[in-house]
């Protein structure tokens, strides 16, 4: 049995973690990505956001003033069981987020669209978002924080069948430089590519794989890997590096989700995940015992099925939760 | 400074800054700031020069540089106040108010994120004899607080809010910036713009565009969408 305190005690501290330690994939990639990096003004970008996130979890103090979007994706073991239930998972959440805000200190970024009157919280209507899925034969409940930022940076567009991979390259490239100019989606960043399902899962599914997916996680289908490693390659072939400028660091890793679609189109959205790629995972057992970690774990072959029933994966692939 | 090895011009600038200091600023260089720095956005802007509200007194005397920001601030028990981190805001919103603001208080360094168009350099920057600095990144929000000693004073907390009113920031070594524009309005932004879209059409090769169009989207690739 798990108690709601213990969710709400492993939420704030993944708050916590998300606004200020960079996770260890993403600085790894940027490090690597600093070698590489021929733009001397681009090297130089690289190199002060590796001393910001160093001053960051030196002072205890956000990586960025911007607090972004703080939201949760909860992924819940089949066998596990709440001492409360799941409206009281949920006020969990939305009270670590308010208490968070004030003690970390976060800014309060959330808003109402229309009256732009808040709450000083980061809770509201409609937010923070928790989206949900399941875990086959497991008692634990994971919980991941993500502080997504950028008013720029992501896009959808309805592509057909007809225009190919070579559309969704172009959209790909159109994304980035729109955005990327003057640095506005503030790359390098993980980015992530949803393609097909309905408009909505279109655009969750890009989100998801920038967000959830860590630097170096290709996509267990070869052949979408492959694609994931084009796309990547294209956009470090820009000319393009962080705030715009001339270099080569765009693109730190692209990560691809595909959903079944319409017979006949092939939505498309482009996702970027910024310089501050803020997300924390903790998971809870059913001893109320908590483990802290960065990588998601939320794309588990369950999530990926195909099939109409699930059927336990073979002995090599079951260990990837 | 820790960046010694780019091989990047750095420069350490004492605010009020000086006239020849600031024409010594070239596009690229690296700037960290010492003394006071003023923020001011659209509520301070409109409060100045539309409502009529008068200027703090000695604004000019005590800092000439004009940071487009909102601080994560949160005060004290003692009156004070505790600044956990500051990220820059995007300036080419604040253009329609800046000849006049450069004008009524003598600022000459407007800092901010993502630079002004090219135009408003030479229109507006230019003429008073200010130059731009970008923050980096741009999310140093940690390095930046780091920089900031104290709250020397804040305006307008309460007509204003917490985002929008008038602080004065005593900072030391705070940075990095880059300098964008300097006195002649040569823009870095806009340079490395240039460089970067004369590879687009090579990059584009053989991509068709999309069967379906979409409304009013542009297909000049060398355009901006700010
Ligand atoms: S996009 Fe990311 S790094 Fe940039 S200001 Fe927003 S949260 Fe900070």
């Amino acid at each position: 049995m798990i108690d709601d305190d213990r969710i709400e005690e492993a939420a704030y501290q993944i708050m916590c973690k998300a606004a200020i330690d960079i996770p260890d994939d993403y600085l790894q990639g940027i490090k690597g990505m600093i070698d590489l990096e021929t733009g001397d003004l681009s090297a130089f970008v690289l190199k002060s956001m590796v001393d910001n996130w160093e001053a960051a979890t030196e002072d205890r103090r956000p990586m960025c003033a911007d607090t972004g979007l703080p939201r949760y994706y909860v992924k819940v073991g089949d066998k596990a069981r709440l001492t409360e239930g799941f409206v009281a998972l949920e006020r969990a959440l939305r009270a670590a987020t308010a208490r968070a805000t004030h003690e970390v200190p976060l800014r309060p970024n959330r808003v109402h669209p229309l009256w732009r009157t808040e709450h000083n919280n980061n809770v509201g209507l409609n937010a923070p978002e928790v989206e949900w899925s399941f875990e086959p034969d497991v008692d634990w409940i994971d919980i991941t924080t993500v502080h997504k930022g950028g008013l720029f940076g992501s896009d959808y567009r309805m592509l057909f069948p007809g225009d190919g991979i070579n559309g969704i390259k172009r959209f790909f490239l159109d994304t980035l430089i729109a955005f990327g100019k003057r640095g506005l989606a503030c790359q390098p960043a993980i980015v992530g590519v949803g393609v097909g399902g309905s408009k909505d899962t279109c655009m969750q599914l890009g989100k998801q794989a920038a967000c959830l997916r860590v630097v170096g996680d290709p996509n267990p289908d070869p052949k979408i890997a492959e694609l994931e490693a084009e796309l990547k390659e294209l956009g470090n072939n820009i000319g393009m590096g962080p705030m715009g400028f001339v270099g080569s660091s765009m693109v730190v890793d692209c990560h691809i989700e595909a959903g079944f679609t319409h017979t006949g189109g092939m939505p498309v959205s482009v996702h970027t995940f910024c310089l501050s790629s803020r997300r924390a995972t903790a998971r809870i057992h059913a001893d109320g015992s908590i483990e802290y970690r960065t990588d998601p774990r939320w794309f588990t072959p369950y999530m990926r099925r195909e099939t109409i029933g699930w059927e336990a994966p073979q002995p090599a692939s079951s260990s990837f939760a | 400074m820790g960046s010694s090895t780019t091989g990047l011009k750095q420069f350490r600038l004492k605010l009020p800054a000086t006239a020849e200091d600031i024409a010594r600023l070239e596009p690229g260089m690296i700037v960290y700031l010492d003394g006071i720095v003023y923020t001011a956005r659209e509520g301070a802007y409109k409060r100045v020069l539309e409502d009529g509200v008068a200027l703090p007194d000695g604004l000019t005397e005590l800092s000439n540089a004009n940071f487009h920001c909102s601080p994560a601030a949160a005060p004290d028990t003692d009156g004070s106040y505790r600044v956990g981190g500051v990220t820059a805001t995007a300036s080419f919103r604040f253009s329609k108010w800046m000849p006049q603001w450069l004008e009524r208080t003598g600022t000459k360094i407007v800092i901010g994120k993502g630079g002004m168009a090219r135009d408003d350099y030479v229109n507006i920057l230019v003429p008073h004899g200010a130059v731009y600095l970008t923050t980096v990144g741009y999310g140093t929000g940690a390095l930046l607080g780091r920089g900031i000693r104290a709250v020397h004073a804040v305006h307008w907390l309460e007509e204003l809010g917490i985002a929008q009113a008038m602080w004065m920031f005593k900072v030391e070594n705070f940075g990095p910036f880059i300098v964008d524009s300097d006195l002649q309005g040569n823009s870095l932004f806009a340079t490395h713009g240039d460089r970067v879209n004369q590879r687009l059409e090579a990059l584009y090769e053989g991509l068709r565009p999309p069967a379906l169009h979409r409304y009013g989207e542009t297909d000049d690739r060398r355009k901006e969408v700010m």
